[in-house]
């Protein structure tokens, strides 16, 4: 297609023998489709949900009042992990102290290696257990996997805890392949030591 | 001024390469476009490295917003004698007194998330109009409120329908705290559900980790 294109020169005289056919340009002016085009993109672009949402599993113990029917938890092999506000989070390992002295804070981005730390101590102090390697292997699981099987995260966001902090050490079991964790309410004098050590760690 | 002759060039600019580009774009959107259900409340879930499949059908949604306010929404295409269902053991169990005509309204509607106190009026109000409609969420307390009636007459209408599997999901907003979580949790106990889905945003595993690994090796 021609680039140039004639114009505004109609009302000039012309020398005689000049005078030209005007040509028809083939040019169609392109603006409006142009405009319609893009109006439509505008419009699926606001009204797209581009990711379709995921799931990811939650499953409750049943409540069970029957001491046999519980799972125990050894406390050597326990970590216990509180949420507070303001994505603040808290732990200790095993049970907790009366001088409160292993009740440590700590944050989203350090609690992974809080958690895959306490997982190797606990798999080097596993004694070997019979029981658990005959059982796996009779279920065509892996032996190694009863290293850990002392090893059990207890989760216990408080009342300020948002549902995104619940989600995302939920996932962080996921990560970091944690195979046994609870969700349990959290007790008063967990929920009273947070209030205290909140009101002096420092804000984000 | 003596006359000189400048061509005056075109302000014309082809304009066909241009047009090229938005309409392929626009076919991408069309084609990739999946529109969003309309929805009285605009949650934002937490993103997760899970990555289960978000059932379509046979659900059932408890959306929790950034408020806290729970609502209740049913999935049952193809089979739309689950609502009735659902709005008669509610009318058995609460008096709260729901017409057919209102009935066939809760069929078309996104959620509820009223006190059975106002679930005639919400009902009352066309679908349409019904995102002015301010609901004040489904009353909870720590034994389950009367979001337990609702699961539980779900629950039974499934059955009834001779529908196999009901998925229970739950949908929570960032910014929703924990205790109302735990009140939903509560409800489903109460119904004897142990088994949920929260819905998420997928998101990628951190590298290096374990279930980063994993991943990798089934891929």
């Amino acid at each position: 297609m021609s680039a140039i294109e004639e114009s505004g020169d109609s009302g000039h005289k012309k020398g005689p023998g000049v005078k030209k056919a005007k040509k028809l340009s083939t040019r169609v002016d392109m603006t409006p489709m142009v405009d319609l085009g893009f109006l439509l993109i505008t419009f699926f672009i606001f009204t797209t949900t581009m990711q379709t949402p995921s799931t990811m599993k939650l499953n409750m113990p049943k409540d069970t009042k029957k001491e046999e029917e519980q799972n125990k938890a050894k406390a050597s092999g326990a970590l216990t992990i509180l949420l507070g506000k303001e994505n603040h989070v808290f732990y200790y390992e095993g049970e907790l102290k009366s001088d409160l002295s292993n009740f440590k804070s700590t944050n989203f981005k350090e609690i992974r290696d809080i958690i895959i730390n306490k997982r190797k101590d606990v798999i080097s102090r596993y004694v070997r257990d019979p029981d658990c390697e005959a059982k796996a292997q009779k279920e065509g699981k892996k032996i190694s996997d009863c290293a850990d099987q002392d090893f059990v995260v207890i989760i216990k966001p408080n009342d300020d805890a948002t549902f995104k902090n619940t989600v995302d050490i939920l996932d962080e079991m996921t990560i970091n392949g944690v195979k046994r964790y609870a969700m349990i309410d959290i007790t008063a004098t967990e929920k009273e030591l947070i209030r205290i050590t909140e009101g002096g760690a420092p804000q984000k | 001024m003596p006359s000189v002759k400048i061509p005056k060039k075109s302000t014309n600019v082809d304009m066909t390469p241009f047009v090229d580009v938005a309409f392929l774009i626009l076919t991408f959107f069309i084609m990739a476009t999946k529109f969003k259900p309309p929805s009285p409340v605009e949650v934002t879930t937490p993103s997760s490295v899970s990555a289960d499949k978000y059932p379509d059908n046979d659900a059932v949604m408890i959306t929790i917003d950034k408020d806290s306010k729970v609502y209740f929404t049913v999935f049952s295409e193809g089979a739309p004698k689950v609502f009735d269902d659902i709005i008669g053991s509610i009318n058995a169990t609460n008096n709260t007194g729901v017409t057919q005509s209102e009935t066939n309204n809760f069929k078309k509607m996104a959620m509820v998330g009223v006190p059975f106190s106002q679930l005639r009026g919400l009902l009352q109000t066309p679908v349409d109009k019904q995102k002015n409609y301010k609901q004040a969420g489904i009353p909870l307390d720590s034994m389950g409120g009367e979001l337990t009636f609702w699961i539980n007459a779900a629950k039974k209408a499934f059955i009834t329908e001779g529908k196999k599997k009901l998925t229970y999901l739950i949908k929570g907003d960032n910014e929703s705290k924990y205790p109302a979580f735990k009140m939903v949790i509560n409800a489903m106990r109460k119904n004897e559900e142990f088994k949920y889905q929260l819905v998420t945003t997928p998101e990628e595993a951190p590298k290096g980790t374990e279930y980063f690994n994993k991943v990798k090796a089934i891929k």
